[in-house]
């Protein structure tokens, strides 16, 4: 392949690919993506449904004082849930602090899942049975970790694909940069998910980039790029199928750009207000990722209004069981602390471990 | 048996490691056909295959975060950041990640991995290339941190940091890569978290590490004409500390002076300082003192002479334990 074939190859679409318009009526601007079966898109708008849900409630429970914080995914639910659904169990995912939805619809239990927004553990899930990166608060390091990742599996002969999910803020940092390179030179079988929605907590894509589309950001090092709707349950689906497929098949990374909105500030702690028009807020809440799948399926007949109703009293009573869990108190074990700090323990921490000991039988003596 | 460089037992504990172990993987800026900038890497590609020793693209955030992902995938990367300096744009991975995955994740992912930085000064390098970072990695828990002060600790260090279950920093010291001993590849297993005694003596401890052994010792010869016996530690593992070593010096000798490379404030030193006062001070009879590289950015090597602690100003800092005021006890 000459250089231009192939730089042509790398390129996005010139639009983000879509199937649905807002309206939810189908639309033909997803060239040669296909759509994905009908029982595909059931099953994520199902979990559509359960995760807003989940956001909802743990929103929720920030104003209660049972999280510290809470980042919403809300408005996003297309972008979350299609992450899980395009990977198998062999398949390792990184997610963010803002992507806990993308855990539930992945099937991790929600209390472990809010440990770390609780305040009881850095994560609460197991990694190496989850195959579920701890969610990553610094921006963009854990694309690396997804890159390295992937080649050990390559080298392993597994045919295993790494999913690293990043905001648009932390493709302006360096590790992205690195990870798309090193990826790339490695031909290894990561998928790199950008949601864009529009902010880096109070700082808007404008001044974030001057890029047509972030997705352009691949060609430069080499990595098939698309962008997608991240609004759109069938496309952005339909567009991660295609990029775990072509990584898997061992075609090297791919990067994706889905164009999104976060409907709800930074994280509870933050005032949206200060930086963003309310009637743009109005404007992307007409554009909402589960009414418009809703629809969509509904006109089709692939979903019946008794569907919905067992769709949303599940997701009710998912919510009350993540209101279970959380409102049950539990104390951390103080003595914790110094387990895992090394494999081997330092006689320096016993000496720590032996004070806090002393410490605790003290105050409970 | 032939004496070896430094950098030649790096290298032998290198190819015994690839050897003994599938797991090991050698990656990072130029280990491949170049040998390393310092050829510590030499003929390693060669041997056993660019899929154990390999070049890879120049970013050591990239090396380092790559490192962890495949350290996550069940190999051991040893990678190289070639010169002290360039290992800062890798900070916020080693950080925020080396040392604190195991940790994060509840003992369920480790990362047995070993970071490979040529620092101190001492051979005229131009900017950027002479920075002791080491108290940024001793400040960070999770992390073990280990200088070599001789090839036979190379050997022994860099073996033992390999098979670690936890994330080594191992610094090595470039003014020592061309010293020379005879090497032994038997390994004890005794260098990993243990400092030694390096040369016994009664009257004053001299603690160094790394670039500073060498010249530790050669001040104690030099000692020898001032009517002083010198003993010399040498840390070997700056993380975790060996008190127990330590401090048996120091309770012998009752004075000591530590020495290093890099700036003395906030430094190193500092910790050692605090830990040998807070166990000794009833035995001490002198404060313990530090020797250290000036509180400046390492200068030009035209001026490193300056920086450097050399015999001459150890054993100034040794005339100032208040020496004839009340000799040392031996075995106090």
């Amino acid at each position: 392949m000459s250089r231009e074939t192939l730089a042509a190859a790398l390129l996005p679409s010139p639009v983000p690919v879509r199937f649905l318009a807002e309206d939810g009526t189908r639309v033909d601007e997803h060239g040669a993506y296909t759509e994905p079966p009908s029982e595909r898109l059931v099953e994520a708008y199902r979990l559509m449904v359960l995760g807003r849900r989940f956001d909802i409630q743990a929103t929720a429970l920030t104003k209660q004082g049972r999280l510290a914080v809470y980042p919403s995914s809300a408005g996003q639910e297309a972008c979350q849930v299609a992450s899980a659904l395009a990977l198998t169990e062999a398949d390792w995912l990184f997610p963010t602090y803002r992507d806990s939805v993308a855990l539930v619809a992945r099937g991790l239990e929600p209390g472990e899942i809010l440990t770390l927004l609780r305040g009881d553990a850095h994560c609460g899930y197991d990694p190496a049975e989850t195959r579920v990166a701890p969610q990553c608060t610094p921006l963009a390091t854990q694309t690396l970790h997804a890159a390295g990742l992937a080649h050990a599996m390559q080298r392993r002969g597994e045919e295993a694909v790494a999913f690293a999910l990043i905001g648009d803020g932390a493709t302006s940092e360096g590790d992205f940069h690195e990870a798309l390179n090193f990826a790339a030179v490695f031909k290894a079988p990561v998928v790199f998910f950008v949601q864009n929605n529009g902010f880096a907590i109070s700082v808007p894509f404008e001044k974030q980039s001057a890029a047509p589309a972030l997705a352009y950001k691949g060609v430069g090092y080499g990595v098939r790029s698309e962008q997608v709707d991240g609004n759109d349950a069938v496309a952005v689906l339909s567009v991660l199928d295609d990029a775990v497929a072509h990584a898997r098949a061992g075609r090297g990374p791919v990067l994706v750009e889905a164009h999104t909105y976060r409907i709800d500030a930074h994280t509870n702690a933050d005032d949206a207000t200060r930086y963003r028009d309310p009637a743009e807020v109005e404007k992307w809440r007409a554009a909402d990722p589960v009414r418009r799948l809703e629809t969509y399926l509904t006109t089709e007949n692939l979903l019946s209004g008794e569907d919905i109703e067992r769709f949303r009293a599940e997701a009710e009573t998912f919510a009350a069981g993540v209101r279970d869990t959380l409102n049950a108190d539990v104390e951390p074990d103080p003595l914790s602390l110094f387990e895992h700090v090394y494999a081997v323990p330092t006689r320096q921490l016993a000496a720590q471990r032996a004070l806090v000991a002393a410490e605790l039988e003290a105050v409970e003596g | 048996m032939t004496e070896i460089s430094m950098a030649q037992a790096l290298n032998a504990a290198l190819r015994d490691a690839v050897k003994d172990d599938d797991r090991v993987l050698i990656f990072g800026e130029d280990v491949g056909p170049l040998g390393g900038v310092f050829r510590v890497t030499d003929g390693i590609t060669a041997d056993f295959g660019e899929e154990r020793c390999f070049d890879t693209p120049l970013a050591e955030s990239g090396i380092v975060g790559f490192a962890v992902g495949m350290a996550m995938g069940g190999f051991r990367p040893v990678v190289e950041m070639q010169f002290d300096a360039f290992a800062y744009p890798a900070f916020e991975q080693i950080t925020s990640h080396v040392a604190k995955l195991r940790n994060r994740t509840r003992g369920a992912l480790s990362l047995p991995m070993v970071i490979r930085i040529p620092y101190a000064g001492g051979i005229g390098g131009v900017e950027h290339h002479c920075d002791s970072s080491e108290a940024y990695y001793t400040h960070t828990p999770g992390l073990r941190v280990v200088t070599p002060g001789t090839p036979q600790d190379a050997y022994d260090l860099l073996r033992d940091s390999i098979d670690s279950p936890d994330p080594v920093i191992f610094l090595e010291p470039k003014c020592r890569y061309w010293s020379k001993e005879t090497v032994s590849f038997t390994r004890d297993g005794a260098a990993m978290d243990r400092a030694v005694v390096r040369r016994e003596g009664k009257d004053v401890t001299l603690i160094a590490y790394g670039p500073m052994v060498a010249t530790a010792m050669e001040t104690a010869e030099a000692a020898k004409a001032e009517g002083w016996d010198v003993e010399v530690v040498d840390l070997r593992s700056l993380s975790p500390f060996d008190d127990e070593t330590v401090t048996a010096s120091v309770r012998r000798t009752g004075r000591a002076v530590v020495v290093h490379e890099a700036a003395g404030f906030g430094g190193y030193g500092a910790e050692v300082v605090a830990r040998v006062t807070e166990q000794c001070f009833h035995q001490l009879h002198a404060p313990v003192l530090r020797v250290t590289g000036l509180d400046i950015p390492y200068p030009p090597p035209k001026l490193e002479r300056h920086q450097l602690p050399d015999v001459d100003r150890i054993l100034d800092t040794v005339a100032r334990l208040q020496w004839n005021d009340e000799p040392a006890v031996a075995g106090a």
